[in-house]
C-alpha cells in the first residue's frame, strides 16, 4: 500500500477544523458515498474574507487530510484568493499525495468552490464559473 | 513479533494476507540453501539430497489433504496453481466443451484467468452468492450444460471466510463428468481438507498462508485428469511443471503444512473462540454488521462493516495502535470499486467501503483480542464524528 507523507498522517490523525458549524454563511458538499468519499465544507464569511472554515468528511486518510489542509489554506483569505486554491496547492501543502489519491485533493478544491458559490447565491451575487478553475493534469 | 517505537507489541491480525514463516520451518529450509544446494536433476550425491527432500515434502503435502503422493505438483504459489488448473483444464478439454462454471466471489487468481479465457472463446458462468456468500448447489447443477468442462469454486472465501459446500459441489461435478477445482488457499491449516472424501479433482494451496515461505505452493491433480502444462521447459515434476525446483521453499512448504495440519481440531477450536469473542465484542458497536456466515466460516476470520466510515481510515488508525488488519474498501485499491465479494453478498457500495477484516493466527491471544476491542470503538467513534453521513 502506498505510504502517506508525515504531513498527511499528521492532518489525518490530528485533523484541523473538523466538525459542524452553526449558521454557516456557505456550505459545499461534494463526492459520492458509492465511491467512498463525501466532503462537506462550511464557511463563515465577513467582509469578503473567510473568517472560519470547518469540514466533515467520509473517506480515506487522504480525503480527511485534504479536507483538513484545505480549511487551513483558505482561512483568512479573500474569496477570490480562496477560489484560486487549487487541488495541487492542497496536495503540495501535504507534501504530496500518492497518484491514486490525487482525486481527494480535487474533491477539496471542488468543496471550496461549492461552498463559496453557496455563499454567493445566498447573497444574490453571480456564481463563479468552474472554467476559471485551474484544472489538474 | 516486534514492538513499535512506543513499545506497543504488534498485534498482527492479517493472517489471511500472509503469515510469518515459522522459525522451525526456516530451520528446516536453511540446509537446502547452503549445504544441499544441488540441482535435483543432477546425477551426484548432493543433488540426490535435494531430490529426496522434495519427495519427502510431497508426501507431507499429500498426507495433509489425503491425496496420493504422485498427485501433488509444486508451484510458485496459489496464483500459479489457480492459473494452471483453470487454463490447463480448459485447453486440454476444449474438444469436449468450452463452458466453465465459477462464482462471483472468487479470488482474482481465479476470476482473471476465467475472464481471459472468455477472450479465447470460452464461456464462463459466474454464479451469484447469497447474503452470507454461499453458492447454492442447485444453481451449480442447473448451470451445467453439455459444454461444461470445469467447475471452480473456492473452498473458503478470503475476505468473509464463508466456507462453500465443497463436497456437494464435487459430487454434482462427478455425477456430470465435469472436473472440479477448488482454490483452498485460505482453508488449509484452518479446516480439515480431504480431496478423496470431498470429490475434489484439482486443488490449489499456498505456503505463505500457513506459516510457510512465500513463493511456494502446490496443485493437486487427481490421477487421470486431462490437463495441459502451464510452465513449459525442463522435465521437472514428472514433465508436468518445468523449472528448477525451489528446493528450500518446497522443504518449507512441506514442513509448514505438516505442522499446521497435525493438530488442526485444537487449533481451529482455539481460533474459533478468539474469533467469536472478537465478533461479539465488535457487534456491540452500533450500526455494525457481520459479513459472511455466522458459523460456516473459517475459524480465524472476522469481517465487520461499520456504517458511515471508510475502511482505509480505520486501518491507518489501527496502525497507530500497532494493529495490522485489512479492508475491502476501494481506497486501498487502485479502483473506485469496493470489494467484489462484499458487493456480491448484496452490500450497498457505501456500506462495503466501511469493512474491516481481522484474520487471526496461532500467535494471537485473548489479550490481543481484548486490546483490539479496547481500541476499535474509539476509532469508530472518532471517524464517525468526522463523517457527514453519520450526522445526516
Amino acid at each position: 500500500m502506498a505510504m502517506y507523507s508525515k504531513k498527511v498522517m499528521d492532518h489525518f490523525m490530528n485533523p484541523r477544523n473538523v466538525g459542524e458549524m452553526e449558521n454557516p454563511d456557505g456550505v459545499g458538499e461534494v463526492g459520492n458515498p458509492k465511491c467512498g468519499d463525501i466532503m462537506r465544507m462550511y464557511l463563515k464569511i465577513e467582509d469578503n474574507i473567510i473568517q472560519d472554515a470547518k469540514f466533515m468528511t467520509f473517506g480515506c486518510g487522504a480525503a480527511i487530510a485534504s479536507s483538513s489542509m484545505a480549511t487551513e489554506l483558505i482561512k483568512g483569505k479573500t474569496l477570490e484568493d480562496a477560489w484560486d486554491v487549487s487541488n495541487k496547492a492542497v496536495a503540495d501543502a501535504l507534501e504530496g499525495l500518492p497518484s491514486i489519491k490525487m482525486h481527494c485533493s480535487v474533491l477539496a478544491e471542488e468543496a471550496i468552490h461549492k461552498a463559496i458559490n453557496d455563499y454567493r447565491q445566498k447573497q444574490n451575487l453571480s456564481l463563479w464559473g468552474e472554467k476559471e478553475e485551474e484544472k489538474p493534469e | 513479533m516486534q514492538n513499535n517505537e512506543e513499545g506497543q507489541k504488534l498485534v498482527y491480525m492479517d493472517h489471511a494476507a500472509t503469515t510469518y514463516t515459522d522459525p522451525e520451518v526456516v530451520n528446516a529450509m536453511v540446509p537446502y540453501f547452503t549445504e544441499y544446494f544441488g540441482n535435483p536433476s543432477s546425477p551426484y550425491t548432493i543433488a540426490k539430497e535435494s531430490e529426496d527432500a522434495i519427495e519427502k515434502a510431497r508426501e507431507k503435502v499429500a498426507n495433509a489433504i489425503n491425496a496420493k503422493t504422485d498427485s501433488v505438483f509444486f508451484t510458485s504459489g496459489g496464483t500459479e496453481s489457480d492459473n494452471w488448473a483453470i487454463k490447463g483444464v480448459a485447453f486440454a478439454n476444449k474438444n469436449k466443451g468450452n463452458h466453465i462454471i465459477t462464482t462471483a466471489i472468487e479470488h482474482h487468481a481465479v476470476l482473471h484467468p476465467c475472464e481471459w479465457l472468455e477472450k479465447q472463446g470460452f464461456d464462463v458462468t459466474y454464479l451469484p452468492v447469497d447474503k452470507y456468500g454461499h453458492v447454492n448447489v442447485d444453481d451449480v447443477r442447473d448451470a451445467i450444460t453439455d459444454q461444461t468442462i470445469l467447475i471452480t469454486v473456492m473452498f473458503a472465501n478470503n475476505e468473509i471466510g464463508t466456507i462453500e459446500p465443497i463436497k456437494e459441489i464435487g459430487k454434482i461435478a462427478r455425477e456430470n463428468g465435469v472436473y472440479f477445482h477448488t482454490d483452498a488457499v485460505q482453508a488449509i491449516g484452518q479446516v480439515p481438507v480431504d480431496v478423496e472424501d470431498m470429490n475434489i479433482d484439482l486443488l490449489s494451496l499456498s505456503g505463505h498462508k500457513f506459516y510457510g515461505p512465500k513463493g511456494t505452493g502446490a496443485l493437486y491433480i487427481k490421477k487421470g485428469v486431462k490437463i495441459d502444462n502451464f510452465m513449459h521447459g525442463g522435465a521437472q515434476e514428472k514433465q508436468r511443471r518445468a523449472g528448477t525446483e525451489n528446493v528450500p521453499g518446497i522443504v518449507g512448504l512441506g514442513e509448514a503444512i505438516e505442522r499446521v495440519t497435525s493438530d488442526i481440531e485444537n487449533h481451529a477450536k482455539r481460533m474459533q473462540a478468539l474469533r467469536d469473542r472478537l465478533i461479539n465484542g465488535l457487534l456491540e458497536i452500533p450500526k455494525t454488521h457481520l459479513c459472511g456466515h455466522p458459523t460456516e466460516r473459517l475459524p480465524n476470520n472476522v469481517n465487520i462493516v461499520f456504517e458511515y466510515i471508510e475502511g482505509e481510515s480505520i486501518l491507518l488508525m489501527l496502525d497507530s495502535y500497532s494493529i495490522a488488519a485489512s479492508t475491502g474498501s476501494a481506497c486501498t485499491s487502485a479502483s473506485l470499486e469496493p470489494s467484489h465479494v462484499l458487493v456480491g453478498c448484496g452490500l450497498p457500495h457505501e456500506i462495503a467501503h466501511g469493512s474491516l477484516r481481522l484474520s487471526l493466527g496461532k500467535e494471537n491471544t485473548e489479550e490481543d483480542v481484548d486490546y483490539v476491542l479496547s481500541v476499535v470503538p474509539n476509532i469508530i467513534e472518532r471517524l464517525r464524528s468526522m463523517s457527514p453521513m453519520a450526522t445526516k
